[in-house]
């Protein structure tokens, strides 16, 4: 499939793919206990309040009349508007979301920096001390729980050394990043390490592999050898486990993003769940699919750039 | 082509132990081999007789558990003591190196052109430019039609017989005066086996370049070779010009051999295959490694090994029996 196919036909995907948990996500939303006014006026509001509340916002009609005007409001691009914060769906994840991305991508960044290089060393020095070493520390960050990384750093670097802001979000993108750098850290260390090991595995494999030889007995530098050669199709399948752990990064920011106070769509979504606030849970729900489904798109993206085999 | 100036490779006493977790395993157990300036030589034995090993451990292409003893001495200087930046120059410039599975050889992710032209950037001067130049040479030169389109072709777009050639082109690429092959057509088809060892022949003539021909099948080196020399159990036991050792073989494993393969010859006679398993490498082996499975045996061949002498013109075998054959054949 060429690419430009590829994309069109992944693009369509997304499509059932965004029905479905559409549908999946409208009934788990009202399967929670509660329901946004109940949520909004307290246990001790009277039963009339409440009442006029739930009319108001049309809550009192049946399941599927709310699901079809639910699906008509998409249809027009309209998400509603938020039940605890009184603005447009749309308006707020816009707000949030770019947060949650530059996190992520962060996160993503930081973690590379620390795995390939590091996974390269190991592989080279298979079995001896570096390598021991190197997997014995990228141990420790991989069973080590998000929120108590998150808090020992924030101790450490924010409060103690006072070199990273508390938490909260800045104005300039330096200023944002600088904002995001421990939370990304936080985030990237179990993620680095997965890398890691998985592209030690994959340069351990390819050195032995016949090709390195005929390379060597061409009379290549070592260098050349080791990047052209190992690193580029070790990197196949590494760029996949990236790709498939986009979804699981979005997921560790909801922690993160709560230990750091940033203004994410992580925290929004925990919000908004103790809220009942259905029509955020909704649109953030469906968003995120999206985002993930784009992750994967541009994973083959780069696998079919890395492995011409790929694209066929 | 025997006789006649130094040689430009002369392996001596060569042997390589791999260290396992099952212990130590000597795969060559002290090779000698000569190649002169352009002549073909063929080495031959079954699978695990060391002939790979013997291959790759002349440009110390073995993995870290090996441990390389003798001397390799190219154009004088031993190969096994040379510098790392010695040795980096010699590979692919000097001596160049196919194998047997192209599938498996050719990096997947990067071009053929790119392929070639890495090589050239490591051995030549040229710009790139002239890098393209060549390269499209090259693909003219192992016979690939549409030369420069096919450049930009990945190896999985290549049959086999192609990617073999392509194999060829790239190992050719700073023209070495030496090509190791390692059994450069088992993996192919038997009608493209001939066309690759026809190219093959045809390369060493135009370019004088001279080749070992690792192979495990007779008849190739009955066509292709000057001198043979036969492999057994990491040993060199047979070694000589092919016509005359194929016609009076001097080692029982030489003449066991040829007596399990097919002849094209009109008399008809049957085949006997070779009883029993060579012996094992991990433990040392006492008189001839051949002897238990050797018609010919005698009782000194089991605890005496034979000493590797000369039996006819540039003809060397390690064989108790070797009189015997001889007198066998001239009986015959």
């Amino acid at each position: 499939m060429s690419r430009a196919g590829l994309v069109l036909w992944r693009l369509l995907q997304i499509v059932p793919t965004f029905l479905l948990i559409g549908v999946t996500i409208f009934v788990l939303a009202r399967l929670l206990p509660g329901d946004p006014v109940s949520a909004m006026l307290g246990d001790r509001a009277s039963d009339e309040a409440v009442n006029r509340l739930r009319q108001q916002m049309g809550f009192d009609r049946s399941i599927l009349t709310q699901f079809v005007l639910f699906i008509e409001g998409i249809a027009r691009g309209d998400f509603g508007s938020s039940t605890a914060y009184r603005i447009p769906v749309t308006q707020l994840i816009g707000e949030r979301l770019p947060v949650t991305i530059t996190l992520t991508a962060l996160a993503t960044v930081i973690a590379l920096v620390f795995a390939v290089p590091l996974a390269f060393v190991a592989a080279v020095k298979a079995n001896r001390w570096p390598d021991f070493l190197i997997r014995g520390v990228f141990q420790v960050g991989l069973s080590s729980p998000v929120f108590y990384v998150g808090l020992i750093l924030l101790t450490v670097f924010a409060a103690w050394l006072r070199w990273f802001p508390v938490g909260g979000y800045g104005e300039t993108l330096g200023d944002k990043l600088w904002h995001l750098f421990l939370p990304a850290l936080t985030l990237a260390l179990s993620f680095s390490a997965i890398i890691m090991r998985n592209l030690r595995a994959a340069i351990l494999e390819v050195l032995t592999a016949e090709f390195v030889d005929f390379a060597r007995s061409k009379g290549l530098a070592q260098r050349i050898i080791l990047f052209r050669h190992v690193l580029r199709n070790a990197l196949v399948s590494t760029v996949t486990l990236v790709g498939l752990h986009a979804g699981s990064l979005l997921g560790g920011a909801v922690i993160t993003e709560s230990v750091f106070a940033v203004p994410g769509v992580g925290r929004l979504m925990v919000d908004s769940i103790f809220a009942r606030d259905y029509p955020v849970i909704q649109a953030l729900t469906l968003v995120l699919a999206v985002v993930v489904s784009l992750a994967f798109l541009v994973t083959d993206l780069i696998q079919m750039a890395l492995d011409p085999r790929v694209a066929r | 082509m025997s006789g006649g100036p130094d040689p430009i490779l002369a392996v001596e006493r060569l042997a390589v132990t791999f260290d396992t977790p099952r212990g130590s395993v000597r795969a060559v157990d002290g090779v000698d081999l000569s190649v002169r300036e352009g002549e073909i030589l063929g080495l031959v034995g079954e699978s695990g007789s060391g002939k790979s090993v013997t291959l790759r451990g002349i440009v110390r292409l073995l993995r870290a558990n090996a441990a390389v003893a003798g001397r390799v001495l190219w154009k004088g200087a031993d190969l096994l003591a040379a510098s790392p930046e010695r040795l980096q120059a010699v590979r692919g410039r000097e001596i160049a190196m196919i194998f047997q599975e192209p599938m498996t050889a050719l990096n997947p992710v990067l071009s053929i052109g790119t392929q070639i032209e890495e090589s050239l950037v490591a051995h030549t001067t040229l710009d790139d430019a002239g890098r393209k130049r060549r390269a499209a040479e090259l693909l003219d030169l192992v016979g690939i039609a549409s030369a420069k389109v096919r450049l930009a072709a990945y190896p999985h777009e290549f049959s086999g017989g192609m990617r073999q050639r392509a194999m060829i082109a790239i190992a050719l690429a700073a023209q070495p005066r030496l090509l190791l092959a390692d059994e450069p057509t088992t993996a192919l088809d038997v009608t493209i086996q001939d066309q690759i060892l026809k190219l093959l022949l045809g390369l060493c003539q135009d370019l004088g370049m001279a080749m070992i021909l690792v192979t495990h099948d007779l008849g190739v080196v009955a066509e292709t070779c000057d001198r043979v020399s036969v492999m057994y159990a990491g040993r060199v036991v047979e070694s000589g010009p092919v016509e005359a050792l194929f016609r009076h073989p001097r080692h029982a494993y030489t003449h066991a051999l040829l007596r399990s393969m097919p002849h094209g010859g009109a008399a008809r006679q049957p085949l006997v295959p070779i009883p029993g398993q060579p012996p094992r490498l991990d433990r040392p082996v006492e008189g001839c490694p051949f002897a238990p499975r050797c018609q010919l045996v005698e009782d000194r061949c089991r605890t005496v090994a034979p000493p590797f002498e000369p039996v006819g013109p540039a003809h060397a075998a390690a064989c108790w029996a070797s009189d015997r054959l001889a007198m066998a054949e001239g009986t015959a």
